[in-house]
């Protein structure tokens, strides 16, 4: 049973050496010399004002919970895309009247410029 | 060991190591993402039980959405007051005798169980199970539940832009 998700293990497995090899490898090439305007964030250009760790604005919210509303609706479309050869035009209509109730929602929430960066 | 097992304790390992840490860490960001790693575990573990649609649906609702929403959570909201504080009140050995009284009850328990043979399972695939039910058997309730996703959609915008 395990045998048909091989490829994805391979993938996992190059996801965590990639970024592993190459911090090891920088690590070990680089040579190490110390200078204040290293720990900044922007060696050159504009100095930072500020912390890092200051709060977000609360219209980034409202954004965030539609992504996860339609997010909701992508594991609805998700067993019609895997099924989608033997589900044939009737699948198609079937997401094509459930993508338009939620078009509707989408268009509405535009109109009333939820999605606007007022 | 086989591979099953292996997949098995690393999976496990991830998802109990996650939750450790995500309720350890002090710093309210850290502690998302090593909740993160922990639901990462237990999606390894819908995988290794053949439940594919429910592994799919953790990645992308539980790490890609609510995780999200938890982050977003945090960085609204000025955490950086709590992290010099420290728990006073000093009932961790209260914490530690009921959490002990609860293993060995559970323990005890699964001794005594008689737990059915697990079941083969069909060759068709789980995704491709409910695909079937949900798109063939259930068809109206499924155009319905993108009315609910609609009421969300509407419900959301009208409640954050109530004040705005």
């Amino acid at each position: 049973m395990l045998e048909g998700y091989l490829p994805l293990f391979v993938f996992l497995v190059l996801c965590i050496a990639f970024p592993l090899a190459a911090l090891l490898v920088g690590k070990a090439l680089r040579p190490s010399v110390f200078a204040p305007a290293k720990l900044e964030s922007y060696e050159c250009g504009i100095e930072a004002v500020g912390g890092a760790r200051g709060r977000y604005s609360v219209r980034f919210y409202l954004v965030a919970i539609l992504f996860v509303i339609f997010d909701v609706e992508t594991v609805f479309l998700f067993p019609w895309a895997v099924r989608y050869k033997q589900l044939g035009w009737f699948g198609v209509a079937e997401a094509l009247v459930f993508l338009g109730i939620l078009v509707v929602g989408y268009v509405w929430a535009y109109k009333k410029g939820a999605l606007e960066w007022v | 060991m086989t591979l099953e097992a292996f997949f098995f304790y690393a999976f496990t390992t991830l998802a109990l190591g996650g939750a450790t840490l995500a309720i350890t860490r002090r710093s309210a960001v850290h502690a998302a993402i090593s909740l993160m790693v922990s639901l990462l575990g237990v999606a390894g573990l819908y995988l290794l039980l053949n439940a594919e649609f429910l592994f799919v649906s953790q990645i992308i609702l539980y790490i890609g959405g609510i995780l999200l929403l938890f982050l977003f959570v945090i960085m609204l909201v000025n955490l950086d007051a709590g992290r010099g504080l420290r728990q006073f009140h000093q009932r961790w050995p209260l914490g530690a005798a009921v959490t002990a009284i609860a293993g060995v009850a559970f323990a005890i328990l699964w001794s005594r169980a008689k737990l059915p043979p697990s079941q083969t399972m069909p060759d068709v695939g789980n995704v491709e199970l409910v695909a079937d039910t949900l798109l063939q058997d259930y068809l109206v309730p499924f155009e319905v539940v993108s009315l609910l996703l609609l009421v969300a959609v509407v419900g959301s915008v009208l409640l954050a832009r109530k004040r705005a």
